[in-house]
């Protein structure tokens, strides 16, 4: 089969490879119909996560057609159209059994690197270095899916691939960062990073009650669109995002913050030179201007949501801040076998329609291409969309573009 | 999960091994296991057996000194003349292995060999510059004292340390299952090599005791027979290597409630001297067999195999989890799978049991 393979940094190349197959018998194949390029995989993409290896099959966000299944999976059969969440999860462990997928302790075979980084280890993750287990991932014509009888979810025909698609990670993630900030009738939420995930945070937090969200980035065209998500907006490269935001709220603060941004986050001036610089040096990891920037500006007693992909190590941490003003953190990477069923329920319930944030469709074969628009932001592009069996379109597509759902 | 390793001793003063050994609780009293059968620590037999088959040259070669002198100069190209020295050198041997026999530990009669071992190389080279001398006699003597020199060393240094050396690994993991499931699941010794990466196969001999096969590194086969020692069911298991194994080990397991119901954790305790002694250790690490390591990855796979059915794998660690043995996170092929280092097939234990692990 084709598959979108890394082989350094800023290197992806669609290669031939073998065709994968059960292995466990909780595993089902699933043939790819869309899958698409993620935020966390440009962090891949400019090796800032650790563990990858040459060869290595990226894509952590995908669905299709189940074309095989293992003895022991009895709620999937051949011909079923799913969406496979990015965590792998075996939903008998403890935390599986608290429904927090993303740490289930049976899906990571690699976990001992895991702990030598964090502590203790994550769950696996298709397609995502071999520190969360070294499973091949969704840009690819077909995928092994562990734990088949846990994670994928059947999703009607009547709704198209890319209004279902982001039920295996941005929506869910988005929704969770919102979910966070236990929002009640009233709030005000800020959310830092305007890509796929903070379109989907703003998006929740008004379903969840949120009074007004004001959305934060520099790019006009993310702005733009967090603006016909009913966002505020703050260009962080026009205006002081501090001053703004204390000007928006009365000088009191977000009751909430999001952070939608992560490791790679960007910053005008003298700060993000210093956290580039020492980033560059390996003296840290990861860029924690947002999260620094988030806590600064959190009502006292209110909340900061961390969605945003960290990897290690991050400096100049605001902790006084924290403690002093009794701000409560909390993250994670998303618990989506939790999110997918409710989700998908609003979006048939005509809540929420996600295809919205797709902006550029295009062949797997184009995925380097794919990778270069989105990691450069040119041509407007916020979110890419693969398409194994997309016929005849040399380049790419515009939503602009005449097209057609593949089921 | 996590795992320490110590490389040292295991004596009476090893507290925690010595812990599980003397086990006790209100419900093992008058349970199935014989408490003064337990020894703490390992017989160190084969350090003990090269320092008898030493023992033996030590006489062999000693009493061959005393009587025939002209013989042994001849062999050694050195000079007839010097048949008193040799004599000498010859009682010198012989109580060697006296002492060697005498001793319930017999470093000091090892050590004596050592010494005399020097003594002899030193009295070769002084015989090699002798004009008189037959130097391709010299030299092959040289190089025969040589060996066995390094026999000596070894030994004496297995005794020294190598009496209490061996490798030391603890590990713990929790199973979210009741502790009686999980004793019962490693109760059941047979079931061992579907997680333990290791070990080929164990076969129950019944009795309390088991015959157990493993790859050790390099693709080396070992073999040995374990017994029981202490056995209290939903509690503790200990075993340990019967005299004249390939490499002598003990091992215990517990398995506690954790609080709140959630589960058994389970805390493995094993020591092995291993093949080789401590260079064989040293080099086994190299090639990533890290005691601690497998331990860990073991356990890891023991609670897959109980809370999943079988051992999880994925593209990347088909052929292991170690560092080295990564693969690229991409589907194998035919030819690869066939290498797999342990598949699920092997593994599993959830062919049988429908309806054990609620479907969604």
């Amino acid at each position: 089969m084709r598959a979108n393979c890394w082989y350094g940094k800023t290197m992806v190349s669609v290669e031939e490879v073998p065709d994968p197959q059960i292995l466990n018998q909780r595993d089902a194949i699933v043939k790819i119909s869309s899958t698409a390029i993620f935020g966390s995989d440009l962090h891949l993409y400019n090796s800032f996560i650790p563990t990858m290896q040459r060869g290595d099959i990226l894509g952590h966000e995908f669905m299709g057609e189940v074309v095989e299944v293992g003895r022991e999976v009895r709620n999937l059969k051949v011909g079923d159209r799913v969406v496979v969440p990015f965590p792998i999860a075996c939903g008998n462990c403890f935390f599986c059994k608290e429904q927090m997928f993303s740490l289930c302790e049976n899906s990571n075979p690699n976990a001992w690197m895991a702990e030598k980084m964090f502590g203790h280890a994550p769950a696996g993750i298709f397609g995502y270095s071999h520190l969360t287990g070294g499973y091949a991932g969704g840009q690819a014509e077909y995928a092994r899916v562990p734990f088949a009888d846990v994670g994928p979810i059947k999703v009607p025909d009547h709704l198209s691939d890319e209004q279902v698609l982001f039920l295996s990670d941005i929506f869910p993630t988005g929704y969770m960062g919102a979910e966070m900030c236990d929002i009640t009738p009233g709030d005000t939420i800020a959310i830092w990073g305007c890509g796929p995930v903070g379109q989907f945070s703003i998006r929740s937090a008004f379903l969840l009650g949120a009074e007004r969200v004001i959305a934060i980035d520099q790019v006009p065209e993310r702005l733009q669109m967090a603006e016909q998500g009913g966002a505020e907006t703050i260009n962080y490269e026009e205006q002081n995002v501090y001053e703004a935001l204390m000007e928006m709220t009365g000088g009191r603060g977000p009751d909430a913050c999001i952070d939608d941004v992560g490791m790679e986050a960007h910053a005008p001036g003298i700060i993000f030179a210093y956290d580039r610089v020492k980033q560059a040096l390996m003296m840290e990891t990861d860029r924690p201007h947002a999260l620094r920037e988030a806590i600064m500006c959190c009502r006292n007693g209110g909340i900061i949501s961390v969605i945003g992909v960290y990897g290690g190590f991050i400096d100049k941490f605001p902790m006084g801040s924290v403690m002093n003003r009794s701000l409560t953190i909390k993250t994670g990477q998303a618990h989506v076998q939790r999110y997918m069923r409710p989700l998908l329920a609003m979006i048939e319930n005509g809540d929420i329609d996600p295809s919205f944030v797709v902006t550029h469709r295009m062949s797997l074969e184009d995925a380097p291409l794919g990778y270069d628009i989105f990691k450069n932001k040119k041509d407007n592009c916020i979110k890419v969309v693969l398409k194994p069996d997309w016929d005849g379109h040399n380049g790419h597509s515009t939503r602009d573009d005449s097209y057609t759902v593949v089921h | 999960m996590s795992t320490n390793q110590r490389t040292g001793t295991f004596d009476r003063s090893d507290a925690s091994l010595t812990d599980d050994f003397e086990y006790r609780s209100s419900r093992a009293e008058g349970a199935n296991y014989a408490l003064e059968r337990a020894r703490p620590g390992l017989p160190s037999t084969s350090a003990k057996r090269l320092a008898k088959g030493l023992g033996w040259f030590s006489i062999g070669l000693g009493l061959a000194e005393l009587l025939a002198p002209r013989a042994i100069a001849n062999i050694s190209g050195v000079s007839n003349k010097h048949t008193g020295l040799i004599r000498l050198y010859g009682l010198r041997e012989i109580s060697s292995g006296i002492t060697i026999f005498a001793q319930q530990k017999p470093t000091e009669g090892v050590w004596s060999r050592v010494v005399g071992d020097a003594i002899d190389l030193a009295s070769l080279g002084v015989a090699a510059s002798n004009p008189g001398a037959k130097r391709g006699r010299v030299a092959f003597a040289t190089a025969n004292v040589l060996a066995v020199t390094a026999l000596d060393v070894i030994c004496a240094m297995q005794l020294t340390k190598g009496a209490n050396q061996g490798i030391h690994a603890t590990g713990q993991c929790v199973v979210n299952l009741p502790h009686e499931e999980v004793y019962s699941f490693w109760r059941n010794f047979e079931n061992l090599p579907r997680f333990m990466r290791h070990l080929e196969s164990v076969n129950d001999l019944g009795d309390g005791r088991s015959h157990w096969k493993v790859r050790g590194p390099a693709g080396m086969e070992v073999e040995w027979d374990a017994t029981i020692i202490a056995d209290v069911p939903g509690e503790v298991i200990t075993w340990r290597s019967l005299e004249n194994s390939d490499v002598d080990n003990a091992g215990a397991v517990r398995f506690e409630r954790a609080p709140g119901g959630r589960g058994t954790i389970v805390k493995v305790n094993f020591q092995y001297n291993p093949i080789g002694g401590v260079l064989g250790a040293a080099v086994a690490k190299l090639f990533g067999e890290e005691p601690n390591q497998q331990l860990d990855d073991d356990l890891r796979r023991f609670k897959q195999v109980l809370e999943v059915g079988e051992v999880v794998v994925s593209d990347a660690t088909l052929l292991g989890t170690g560092y080295m043995e990564q693969r690229p996170a991409q589907p194998p092929s035919a030819g690869e799978l066939e290498d797999a280092d342990m598949l699920p097939s092997q593994t599993a234990t959830n062919y049988d049991s429908e309806g054990r692990y609620p479907q969604r």
